[in-house]
């Protein structure tokens, strides 16, 4: 019989490696923030009251119970009860978009009152307060492409598991997966306080 | 492999919750320069349990921990050199 080669400490080191290029992507950002809020304290401190502190506490419990549902559907996987893996799978997924639908409805909520990159209206305050919510739609932008990307990737791994190529035998992309997931948790973490909580 | 039980995650879920409910509620009380500092170091707090249990990383082999470690240090170095620049400007 033809035993396929797996080198799950490769495979894990090689998304391990792909997890550190995220890191200092949003390192990277993270440090144009702390420049300008030392450049711009009093504009940075206008800007972060125009954002409301629930919606982001809401985002912030959302994400972290989708870490917790993430790691007890890849524990199932291990211990083989498929049931429990896709049902925390699919909840997973579930909350992902519900973070969206709140970011969605956090935009509007801006674009609404005329608050975008270069609008006419946000053009009015100081440039502080221009580049406060620069880094705002970026950073959250890019955070929310990654949770996009995780919800597509994650119900990728769903089909997987329900066509059993997923299973206690073979998991890697799951725990992969789930690494990636909980790093979108991680990179919010640091989110939250830098643009909800430090006025 | 060891998959950690039900019973820890819901306990690390449980201390992530608890520490977002107290930085939020820290960020109402007026307290300097701290309102800047205590926030972030909830956010590490959060961030070790993450990795730590979350990610399997307490029980992952030394070479990952160390690798973990060389991009956090570059991300310091980035950042404290960045910031010793523009603070002797």
């Amino acid at each position: 019989m033809n035993i396929p080669l797996k080198d799950y400490t490769g495979a894990k080191i090689g998304m391990w490696l792909f997890i550190f290029t995220e890191m200092l992507l949003f390192g990277g950002m993270f440090l144009l923030y702390s420049v300008y809020r030392s450049m711009h304290p009093q504009d940075f401190h206008n800007a972060a009251e125009g954002l409301s502190v629930m919606i982001g506490v809401i985002n912030t419990i959302v994400l972290i119970t989708s870490s917790l549902t993430m790691a007890i559907s890849i524990s199932a996987t291990k211990k083989g009860d498929k049931n429990l893996s896709t049902t925390f799978l699919a909840l997973t997924i579930l909350l992902g978009l519900v973070f969206l639908a709140n970011k969605y409805f956090e935009w509007g909520d801006k674009f609404h009152h005329g608050i975008y990159p270069d609008s006419a209206e946000l053009l009015k305050h100081g440039s502080g307060e221009v580049l406060f919510y620069g880094l705002y739609f970026v950073m959250t932008g890019f955070h929310g492409l990654h949770v996009l990307i995780g919800v597509i990737l994650l119900s990728v791994m769903l089909i997987l598991i329900i066509n059993g190529k997923i299973s206690r035998e073979d998991y890697i992309k799951l725990e992969n997966s789930g690494l990636y997931w909980h790093l979108v948790d991680i990179i919010w973490i640091f989110i939250f306080p830098l643009f909800y909580l430090i006025t | 492999m060891n998959a950690l039980s039900y019973r820890t995650y819901i306990v690390v879920w449980l201390g992530l919750v608890a520490f977002t409910i107290l930085t939020v509620i820290a960020a109402g009380i007026d307290i300097g320069r701290l309102n800047v500092i205590v926030p972030l170091l909830i956010a590490a707090i959060k961030t070790i349990l993450v990795l730590s249990f979350f990610m399997h990383l307490k029980y992952e082999s030394w070479n990952l921990k160390i690798m973990l470690g060389v991009t956090v240090v570059i991300l310091t170095i980035i950042i404290g050199f960045t910031f010793l620049d523009i603070s002797f400007r």
